[in-house]
């Protein structure tokens, strides 16, 4: 491996910053090497890690080692040659911690994808030279925008195969910018690479004196996604209510809870919901002192100027920018579950930000073929790994907003209240 | 929290506030949690974000240890000390007691591993607890990285990894019928080095093996074993005396020691950035049996 080899983090990299993304594609399209790759050029590989691939691999006669076998850990994985599940990957450059959310391209394709995606800042999809766009390719762009990723990079691999043709990667790219058009993607960024060769991935390529892009690892590493978060509208889901049974601290009681979007201050008016009585924020505190401000993703625990009754589930806003208080919500659901379809009429738990409430399906308008986008308004249910327009009404007001203005106050789970699986992924569209 | 640009968040404060985002979500939805405290780094740190997670209020649930019996004196010694400082309650599942009892049988090889996972469900059992804190990370180990934060475990403390549910979002399932339970991993995002920069960060005391020190030594299967009353020289063995230091405190009778110079936190983190073996693979004799060694302890109710 001929790249340059970048420095792993010291003490510099306490002041890096967090990017998560998700892989999308199939062993065919080189993601494994592509990841492989990633980790050996930012010293994340180890060398024993390496070995048991490599012992692994020789075991099974492979004709190269499979750097699949670096994520596929289970024991069925390796059986079967294929991954089951959604593997998480860790590396780090001096500017930025990444987490990778490697979603396989076959199995459980969807409801791997879109839970890979779901707490994405980026979406890394591959697509082979030679064989260019497929189903697949189409399939992962639509599942990033369905999930709003923020970021979308296509990663035309295997230039080496087609002589590091510009006009074929033009093509490519071209064909996946008109379709992306199509599917309101915020950020795209196409890159031509060779994963086994390390092409344009740690540094840019002089194969490709045509492109004038960054390498996929540069782009890692500075695509802006501090403005991804919404600063705007003031969301607080109550987590924990803390009151300490303490002589030493007393008439503490502090509303704790992860900030979802919006900045707030000591001294700032708000409302709570679903009440809709207001106060004034009369500090921030978190263990290690109080803060002057709270922002997205910090957990903190706020304290109020007045004694209102406020619990779990209960949401902090601003008086003039509130979320809907509906029962009646409309949303995409991803159905995620093969031991029964969601159907009209079922009834489900349904978990959104910190409030859990019961949930009737009144409607399906349609049932979205994520390929062809086609919409079938006759379908009557959705099956494992398929996606539909739902109407439905809650038990009580779920604090919500649209899943493409707010992705934690705009998502919810939906749960068998027998078998208590995970069957549904939902964003909602509207909520009245 | 440190910002150096408004509204930036650091890497380690991110990944802070969502562990204790977890603990308080299990905090809110369980009424029995309990967190594994073994006196080893992980453990230290996820009760460092629990102090924080509830600060001002006290750290809401007991610490459970299983103890092999095969512990470093000075592990246990700062176990007893933090628990003190924290007021916490502390519940032992003992390994020889249960071997007295008879509820499970020391193996031939006189390894605790696998043992101590009956003596783990049976301390779940005995106090209902359903919701259990472990400081196990993805980057550990391959089989590992397929671990949800909220892990489902049926009535015998299985982990069936063909049948996780998705984990979407922040939104974490929990629910679970009487006598299941949910192994929960607030530090599943951490890395070695994270888990080393946060120490330095928050200043966090350790046992004192973790920081290079002198120890009589042997190499086994090219690890360094201390010898202690656990583990002697075999026949051709040479005890020598090795500047060593601990990656990981596990089993004392399994677990090796890595040659180290390193003896301040610092010196720690820049060992750990350019070493080229994961900690497991360093010092973990009981990770080295098989492929899957890892997947099969879990799937029998191991973390």
């Amino acid at each position: 491996m001929s790249q340059a080899v970048l420095e792993p983090d010291t003490s510099a990299a306490r002041g890096m910053d967090l990017l998560r993304f998700a892989t999308a594609g199939s062993v065919d399209d080189g993601k494994s090497t592509l990841i492989g790759r990633l980790l050996y050029d930012t010293k994340s590989l180890f060398s024993d890690q390496l070995e048991a691939v490599e012992a692994v691999s020789a075991a099974r006669g492979d004709e190269y080692t499979n750097l699949a076998l670096l994520t596929d850990g289970l024991r069925a994985e390796r059986e079967q040659g294929i991954t089951i599940d959604v593997a998480y990957r860790y590396f780090a450059t001096p500017r930025r911690k990444f987490i990778i959310a490697d979603t396989p391209g076959h199995i459980q394709y969807t409801r791997n994808m879109v839970t890979g995606a779901s707490t994405a800042d980026l979406a890394l999809i591959l697509v082979d030279a030679r064989k260019g766009l497929v189903e697949q390719s189409r399939r992962h762009a639509f599942l990033t925008s369905l999930l709003r990723v923020p970021h979308l990079v296509l990663c035309v691999n295997k230039m080496d195969l087609v002589g590091w043709d510009k006009e074929v990667y033009d093509r490519i790219a071209d064909e996946f910018t008109s379709f992306a058009a199509k599917l309101d993607i915020g950020d795209l960024t196409i890159i031509p690479i060779s994963a086994l060769d390390g092409d344009n991935i740690a540094s840019r390529s002089e194969k490709s004196p045509w492109y004038e892009g960054p390498s996929l690892l540069h782009h890692l590493e500075h695509v802006h996604i501090a403005s991804d978060r919404n600063l705007v509208d003031v969301r607080f889901p109550v987590q924990y209510v803390i009151r300490p049974q303490s002589t030493v601290v007393t008439d503490y009681r502090g509303y704790a809870g992860q900030v979802a979007s919006g900045v707030l201050k000591p001294g700032d008016e708000v409302m709570v919901l679903p009440s809709g009585m207001t106060s004034t924020i009369a500090g921030i505190d978190t263990a290690d002192g109080p803060v002057a401000e709270a922002f997205p993703p910090m957990s903190v625990t706020v304290r109020l100027a007045d004694e209102i009754d406020i619990s779990r589930g209960d949401m902090l806003c601003r008086p003039h920018n509130a979320p809907a208080v509906a029962q009646d919500i409309e949303a995409m659901i991803c159905w995620m579950d093969e031991t029964a379809p969601l159907r009209v009429g079922g009834k489900y738990a349904i978990k959104h930000t910190t409030r859990t409430a019961r949930t009737v399906v009144r409607g399906l308008q349609y049932r979205l073929d994520v390929n062809t986008l086609h919409r079938d308004e006759t379908a009557d249910g959705l099956g494992l790994n398929e996606i539909g327009r739902v109407k439905l009404r809650t038990t009580v007001p779920l604090l919500a907003d649209e899943y493409r203005r707010n992705r934690t106050t705009g998502g919810f789970i939906l749960i068998d209240e027998t078998t208590n699986r995970t069957v549904g992924a939902g964003m909602i569209i509207e909520a009245q | 929290m440190s910002q150096t640009k408004p509204y930036r968040v650091s890497h380690l404060d991110a990944l802070e506030a969502e562990s204790i985002f977890v603990m308080r979500e299990v905090m809110a939805e369980f009424e029995r949690p309990v967190l594994l405290f073994s006196g080893g780094k992980d453990s230290i740190v996820m009760l460092r974000l629990a102090e924080k997670a509830f600060a001002p209020a006290r750290i809401p649930f007991p610490v459970m240890h299983v103890d092999t019996g095969h512990n470093f004196p000075e592990v246990l010694e700062y176990r007893d000390t933090r628990v003190a400082e924290l007021g916490l309650n502390l519940v032992i599942a003992s390994v020889p007691e249960a071997i007295d009892a008879g509820l499970v049988r020391e193996l031939p090889d006189g390894t605790r591993n696998r043992i101590q996972t009956p003596v783990l469900l049976a301390a779940v059992e005995k106090y209902r607890f359903d919701a259990l804190f472990g400081g196990a990370r993805r980057d550990e180990e391959k089989a590992r990285a397929k671990e949800r934060m909220f892990s489902f475990r049926d009535e015998f403390g299985q982990w069936d990894p063909k049948n996780q549910r998705p984990e979407l979002w922040s939104l974490y399932n929990g629910r679970h019928h009487a006598g299941e339970s949910i192994r929960v991993f607030p530090l599943s995002n951490w890395t070695e080095l994270d888990v080393w920069h946060y120490i330095a960060k928050e200043n966090i005391a350790l046992p004192s093996i973790y920081y290079a020190h002198d120890r009589e030594v042997v190499e086994r299967d090219g690890m360094f074993y201390a010898v202690n009353e656990f583990i002697t020289a075999r026949a051709g063995e040479v005890v020598e005396t090795r500047r060593v230091r601990y990656r990981t405190v596990g089993d004392a009778s399994q677990t090796a020691a890595v040659l180290s110079d390193a003896d301040t936190v610092d010196k720690v983190i820049d060992e750990v950035a350019a070493t080229r073996i994961t900690e497991r693979g360093a010092t973990r004799g009981d990770d080295k049996v098989s492929e899957a060694a890892m997947e099969d302890r879990k799937r029998e109710g191991y973390f």
